[in-house]
């Protein structure tokens, strides 16, 4: 039936060579024509081009941002070398400010950074990681949505309106409520004794947890959701109670998405400038009393910045915007180092 | 050693679906027990009732009586006490991934709060011998983690993570079922060495499997159990026309 078809189609060379399938070498069937999805896939160019001119753009942007980085050290030191060169790196331990007799040293704002930062994230991580375990394994289904919803809202008030709040609800807590209850029953530690001004330290510490709070907490419940339910019956079957479940199988399993998180916040809290400025006191001193003023690396910028007269002046400041880039850097190195400490002994971590 | 387990008017439900429907079944102890049937038949369900593993899905919800022995599973104790007297092995092996072996095997103990380093150090030895894989991985007991053995391996490894408590029961929810042949052959020959000293439930999907390794079968279809009997009855002489269509391969 297939015959006068056969006939009418021109030979094709291809059906005289001896196959496998063919070992007679006898005429084949001439190919079927090929279907208009594979005259499509044909048509296709190979997609070698685009492919390299796409690797190409991506390798440039990821170079792009050593060469960002590399700039702004260059700017930061270009700029401070006049402070550079009269304080060499006393400028670093030094802790005396001031700038009448044109005598700079960094420490107490370093000193304010670090710990004010520490402080933060001590006090906001156990709440943030509660908060996420809260949202995935125990909270009512209703209550999930508005409360992720405030929690990621917490993010996006601009940083002047926790300075307001900070200045007038926290510092009058801090000094009225607070302060006198801490100081009966912590004062002993020495980190909690009069004067209480309500600004200072303390302030500053529980504004800066409030803001990295959001970062953490949703961080750490999206890397939480990731971890497969089969790790968690794995937990269930054998005994686990919630609290273990959580502890064996959720928290254990995602505690590098969780350091990550902290790691974040904690460089959101070291940058963080006008919330903490309006309510740390802004006062260059190394105190062990969290109740007494401080000051921090951005926050004397900030104020700073529009008085500086004279270019000593001027550079000292710009130096310790070099000082807060390095603290940056040291501070995410130590924690990164932290993770890799805990985790290296643990061939288990490899994914 | 082993209880048996006596299931009455047990029915279970997914939301509004009922997937179980009024099952009456007596699972003798110290003796392999297989659940077989078409996939959705609710054999997975039947098994995930006899822990309470069901109820951890918040839509899920099971309704009659499991006895374990003399107690009441879903009156006389918390879902916590009975998980700890009923191991479970799953489809896929789920190991901790970010222990070692030795933790993955300890963490049942370790969990209900045993600390014990020496007596931990044989249980683990034990429980590791006891699921054919302790000369495997002797040499690496803190070494290597939980998810760098391969699939038959993990699978051994759960297996000895479910022993280490020393449990009653043992369930196993088609624990051969994403393993190659040869991990199979051995996670069988395991079940025939274990159900002496533990009452074992068994569901799978091959057919050979449960005959091979179990002394009765019980045969699920569309939630309900249609026959449950020995084996070699099931196999050779079903009472159920459907039980007889099943295993003919005539559907499912």
């Amino acid at each position: 039936m297939n015959e006068p078809n056969l006939i009418s189609l021109p030979p094709t060379p291809v059906a005289q060579s001896v196959s496998p399938e063919n070992p007679t070498g006898a005429p084949d069937l001439p190919p079927p024509a090929p279907s208009a999805i594979r005259k499509f896939l044909n048509s296709k160019s190979s997609g070698r081009v685009p492919d390299g001119a796409f690797r190409g753009l991506m390798f440039v942007c990821a170079l792009s941002i050593f060469l960002i980085v590399l700039l702004i050290l260059f700017v930061l030191i270009s700029s401070s070398k006049l402070s550079i060169h009269t304080f060499g790196f006393k400028f670093f331990t030094g802790t005396t400010w001031d700038p009448v007799s044109g005598d700079f040293g960094a420490l107490p704002f370093i000193y304010g950074t670090v710990v004010s930062s520490l402080l933060a994230v001590a006090m906001a991580v156990p709440l943030a990681l509660l908060v996420a375990i809260f949202l995935l394994e125990i909270c009512p289904q209703f209550l999930r949505g508005p409360i992720s919803f405030l929690t990621e809202l917490l993010a996006a008030i601009p940083s002047v309106v926790y300075g307001l709040w900070g200045v007038f609800v926290l510092v009058p807590i801090i000094r009225d409520q607070a302060g006198p209850v801490l100081e009966k029953y912590l004062g002993w530690t020495g980190f909690f004794v009069e004067p209480n001004f309500g600004v200072g330290m303390f302030a500053a510490s529980v504004i800066l947890a409030i803001m990295i709070f959001p970062v953490i907490s949703s961080i750490s419940r999206d890397v939480m959701r990731v971890v497969p339910p089969s790790q968690r019956e794995a937990a269930l079957a054998l005994g686990a109670t919630r609290w273990e479940m959580i502890r064996i199988s959720i928290l254990r399993n995602s505690r590098i998405g969780i350091v990550g998180s902290v790691i974040l916040g904690l460089g959101r809290a070291l940058g963080e400038t006008l919330a903490v400025t309006m309510v740390i006191g802004n006062h260059p001193d190394i105190m062990k009393n969290l109740f007494a003023p401080a000051y921090t690396l951005s926050s004397v910028i900030a104020n700073e910045f529009t008085e500086a007269t004279g270019d000593l002046y001027l550079s000292a400041l710009i130096e310790i915007g070099l000082a807060l880039f390095l603290v940056t850097i040291v501070v995410n190195a130590i924690a990164r180092l932290l993770v890799w400490a805990v985790t290296r002994n643990n061939s288990a971590v490899a994914h | 050693m082993g209880v048996d387990i006596r299931v009455e008017n047990l029915n279970a439900w997914y939301g509004t679906t009922q997937s179980l429907w009024d099952i009456n079944l007596n699972i003798p102890a110290n003796k392999a027990t297989a659940l077989i049937g078409p996939s959705g038949c609710g054999k997975s369900t039947f098994v995930r009732c006899l822990n309470r593993m069901h109820e951890t899905n918040p839509i899920a919800r099971a309704e009659g009586v499991v006895r374990m022995g003399d107690i009441d599973i879903y009156k006389d104790a918390s879902p916590v006490e009975i998980r700890r007297r009923i191991g479970m092995v799953f489809q896929r092996p789920n190991p901790f991934p970010t222990m070692s072996i030795y933790d993955n095997v300890a963490s049942g103990l370790k969990l209900n709060g045993f600390r014990k380093k020496r007596v931990l150090d044989e249980v683990v030895e034990k429980s590791l011998k006891s699921a054919a894989l302790w000369e495997e991985v002797k040499d690496s007991l803190h070494k290597k983690s939980g998810a760098s053995l391969s699939g038959g391996q993990q699978q051994r490894l759960c297996i000895a993570r479910a022993l280490a408590v020393d449990p009653e029961v043992l369930l196993m929810d088609e624990p051969a079922s994403a393993l190659d042949p040869v991990s199979t052959a051995k996670i069988e020959d395991l079940i025939f060495k274990l159900k002496s000293q533990y009452t074992i439930v068994i569901v799978t999907h091959n057919m050979q499997q449960a005959a091979r390794v179990a002394e009765n079968t019980g045969f699920f279809l569309t939630g309900k159990l249609v026959e449950f009997a020995p084996t070699t009855k099931i196999f050779t002489n079903p009472s159920d026309k459907r039980t007889e269509d099943y295993i003919t391969g005539r559907f499912g």
